[in-house]
């Protein structure tokens, strides 16, 4: 029996997403879950795409998911939503960051960013939050909680206590932003 | 205490627990966090030295002290410190000492994907292959066990997904070892033909050692499965293996060479069908064949790029023991996002000139790469680092002319080992014209210093080269300087050389915009805004490839997409305004 849990955090290098696995495998681990995590550092960084697999259970050999197996998948951007969805299983769920981002590359003739990525995942599975992040982010005066408002999202679908998002979340974000984050994760919280 | 750790944080708390003294490392991925995490513990002295050979060298001076060394590199560094690497073998290791080579399976961010298992091999070296984090901190400690034990060099190989994947570590304490001092024999120590004659066959017995240890220690487990299939294997592949085939007997060996053919005898008698599973090459596979066990791999898992659990999957159903695995979810097709320049980036005025100018580019290792990628589109050659100016020479010479040919080289590639290729250049005479981008920090693997950043990698005040005067030194006498923010600036000098068949050398001004951080905000001018009145939509500004640019939703009058700059990327650069043709890019005052 395999009682493993999947998730997969995709999005653009530069906005986060090696950030955002980083709190939730350490959220697992203290959560006392054999925890593993997989992304490549690289190139990643130069605006390319990223990918970021993290796996906790009871005892769990390989770091990377399967096609098809991610339980939850968390896309910072759209477009990233569409071209990791094949990740997800039939019964798990997508959260969708509602933001955009065009690689230069969109100015070439052949290279069309995607119409509606959105529209594209709800045709593979009824089970999408669209959250707007950068919106709530903004709402709370800073544009760079959208991070922390997004895991709040992600810990509603993982039954891990919330106590412990909170405390690794303080531990993570720079001094002074605690309180100004946990009121961002309460915000993510409150996304259905 | 528990941690969770990626496999090259996990090395450097080995390397703190286990009583290392020093280590050092020229910077590559995956590698490079390795020394980064190091420096933390004031225990162990940590240097980013210029290039591997040199990291290697001094790295063997401390081991010959007596202390215990690590060095570190990506795989193909160790083609760069490959000399030493193999001169080593025959004169020990008094202290203890590893060499760790991170490969990189599927190339996530290099030119090839050599498997380093063999220069174990080929050097007489025992090679560890860590499977994940945990074993990666407690295989530092076998590692220098083993090197003191048997007075040798060990081969600590890494791949990617150990490298940066993260897991579950028990932490420990740290235990002092004093260091002994030299002492001197130089029958040992010194390479002589005649004292070679003597160590080679100390080379050949210490291997033989080394087979009778890999039978009996506890780096290769057993795993008794309850099925008839038993597997072989190494590494990550060892992860894939217990999640596709939890019912298989597994041998994995923790070290990799010498092969502990007993074991693997005894064990390949217990069981129906044999598998080996390894990533890259048939490395174990080749010597159980070469030994006539009987075994199945490579034909059901190829020598391609890295292996994950759908693969092994796919190899064990074609090999008739899984049944076929339901077909894969469809992929979408999405817009790729190839890696480009920061915003703000010194090379891309350079890149974008080159490309103006129609030069012929020898281009090498660095950010700067990405000058090839279209719509850049600068760049004919890259090899390893520096070769950009060799090639150029080269070509050259075979010519009779430099005209039009332009050697472009970062400058921690200059450092690492551009230096001997100018000096051949001025010494034999090719009329290049060499560029060094000197943003003054090894950018590309995630901006460490070098003898030119003014700064150590334990963040202490350095030196800072004059690359002006080492260039002048090694007798190149035409040296320039431009700034890479004005294009009409780079564009005459890059002529001006370019058009003439005598060597010169052009160096270029700006520093890097996203290392060191301060940077970040140093370098934040004031920024730029499109003018939509103004925009005609011929997206000029898209050629020089900046992220912070792209499609607003306004339209022109034709139907065109205007530009829109976005406010959070752009760090006031200007080098798209000096592209546009209707001044419709300005600075916001
Ligand atoms: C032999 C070898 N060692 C290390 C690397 C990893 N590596 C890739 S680019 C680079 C250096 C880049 O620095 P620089 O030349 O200053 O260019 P920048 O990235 O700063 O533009 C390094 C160390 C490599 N590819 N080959
Ligand atoms: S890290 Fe520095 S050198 Fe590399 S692309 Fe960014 S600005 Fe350019």
């Amino acid at each position: 029996m395999n009682t493993t849990h999947n998730v997969l955090i995709v999005g653009v290098g530069g906005q986060g997403v090696l950030l955002a696995s980083e709190v939730l495998s350490s959220v697992s681990m203290e959560a006392g879950f054999d925890t593993k995590k997989s992304e490549v550092h690289g190139m990643a960084q130069r605006g390319g795409v990223v990918s970021s697999h993290v796996r906790f259970g009871e005892k769990v050999y390989s770091a990377l998911i399967k096609e098809g197996e991610a339980d939850v998948i968390l896309a910072f951007e759209q477009a990233e939503a569409q071209r990791w969805i094949h990740f997800l299983r039939p019964e798990g769920s997508i959260i969708i960051n509602k933001y955009k981002l065009f690689p230069p590359i969109a100015s070439m003739k052949g290279f069309d960013y995607p119409e509606d990525p959105i529209g594209a995942v709800k045709k593979r599975t009824a089970n999408v939050t669209v959250v707007e992040a950068v919106k709530l982010a903004n709402g709370l005066g800073n544009s760079r909680l959208v991070n922390t408002i997004l895991l709040g999202v992600l810990s509603l679908r993982l039954d891990i206590p919330t106590q412990i998002w909170e405390k690794v979340i303080s531990e993570r974000v720079p001094k002074g932003t605690e309180k100004l984050n946990i009121t961002a994760f309460q915000e993510g919280r409150s996304q259905q | 205490m528990k941690a969770i750790l990626s496999g090259n944080e996990a090395v450097a708390r080995g390397c703190y627990e286990y009583g290392l003294h020093v280590a050092t490392a020229y910077p590559g991925t995956p590698s490079t966090e390795i020394l980064e995490n190091i420096s933390q513990y004031s225990e162990i002295y940590s240097e980013w030295s210029p290039n591997e050979k040199v990291a290697f060298e001094v790295a063997m001076g401390a081991t010959f002290e007596g202390a215990r060394t690590l060095v570190a590199m990506k795989h193909v560094g160790l083609n760069v410190a490959a000399d030493p690497f193999v001169s080593m073998s025959f004169i020990g290791a008094p202290g203890g000492f590893i060499v760790v080579s991170a490969d990189d399976p599927g190339m996530h961010s290099s030119q090839n994907e050599q498997d380093n298992r063999y220069y174990a091999k080929f050097a007489a070296y025992p090679c560890l292959d860590p499977s994940d984090s945990q074993e990666a901190k407690d295989f530092v400690g076998s590692a220098l066990d083993i090197s003191v034990r048997f007075d040798t060099p060990v081969l600590f190989r890494m791949t990617t997904r150990i490298c940066h994947a993260k897991g579950v570590v028990e932490l420990g304490e740290r235990k002092e070892y004093e260091i002994r001092g030299f002492e001197s024999d130089i029958r040992k120590f010194v390479v002589l033909p005649s004292h070679g004659r003597l160590r080679h066959p100390m080379v050949v017995e210490r291997l033989n050692k080394l087979r009778e240890f890999a039978e009996t220690t506890d780096l290769n487990t057993i795993e008794k499965g309850s099925s008839g299939i038993g597997v072989i294997t190494n590494g990550v592949a060892y992860q894939y293996v217990k999640e596709i085939m939890p019912e298989a007997s597994v041998l994995k060996l923790g070290m990799c060479y010498p092969l502990p053919l007993q074991k693997i005898r005894s064990f390949a008698g217990g069981v129906e069908r044999l598998f080996v599973v390894e990533e890259l090459e048939p490395f174990i596979e080749e010597q159980l064949r070469a030994e006539g066990i009987a075994c199945e791999g490579k034909r059901y898992w190829s020598n391609l790029g890295e292996l994950n659990p759908e693969i092994v999957e796919a190899g064990f159903a074609a090999a008739g023991i899984l049944k076929s695995a339901p077909a894969a979810p469809q992929k979408e097709e999405v817009i790729p996002r190839p890696p480009v320049f920061c915003p703000g980036c010194p090379h891309r005025g350079l890149y974008y000139s080159l490309n103006k100018l129609k030069a012929l580019v020898t281009t090498d290792i660095g950010c700067y790469t990405l000058g090839v990628l279209p719509p850049l589109s600068a760049g004919h050659t890259c090899v390893e680092m520096g070769a950009s100016i060799g090639v150029a020479a080269g070509m050259a010479k075979t010519r009779g002319d430099g005209r039009g040919i332009v050697a472009t080289i970062g400058d921690s590639t200059f450092l690492h080992s551009g230096m001997t290729g100018l000096l051949n250049t001025v010494s034999n005479g090719a009329g290049i014209t060499v560029v060094i981008a000197d943003n003054r920090i090894t950018a590309m693997t995630g901006g460490q210093q070098h003898p030119g950043s003014g700064k150590t990698l334990a963040g202490n005040p350095g030196i800072q080269v004059d690359l002006p005067a080492v260039c002048r030194a090694l007798g190149a006498n035409n040296i320039r300087e431009v700034d890479t923010y004005n294009l009409e600036e780079v564009q005459t000098v890059l002529r001006e050389e370019m058009d003439k068949d005598e060597l010169s050398v052009v160096i270029t001004t700006r520093p890097c915009v996203l290392y060191p951080s301060e940077n970040r905000k140093k370098y934040k001018e004031p920024i730029f805004q499109v003018d939509p009145e103004k925009c005609i939509g011929c997206k000029a500004c898209f050629k020089v490839s900046c992220p912070a640019i792209g499609e607003s939703d306004e339209k022109t009058a034709k139907g065109l997409p205007k530009t829109y700059i976005d406010e959070l990327l752009c760090t006031g650069c200007s080098v798209c305004s000096q592209v546009c043709p209707t001044g419709a890019i300005q600075r916001i005052e």
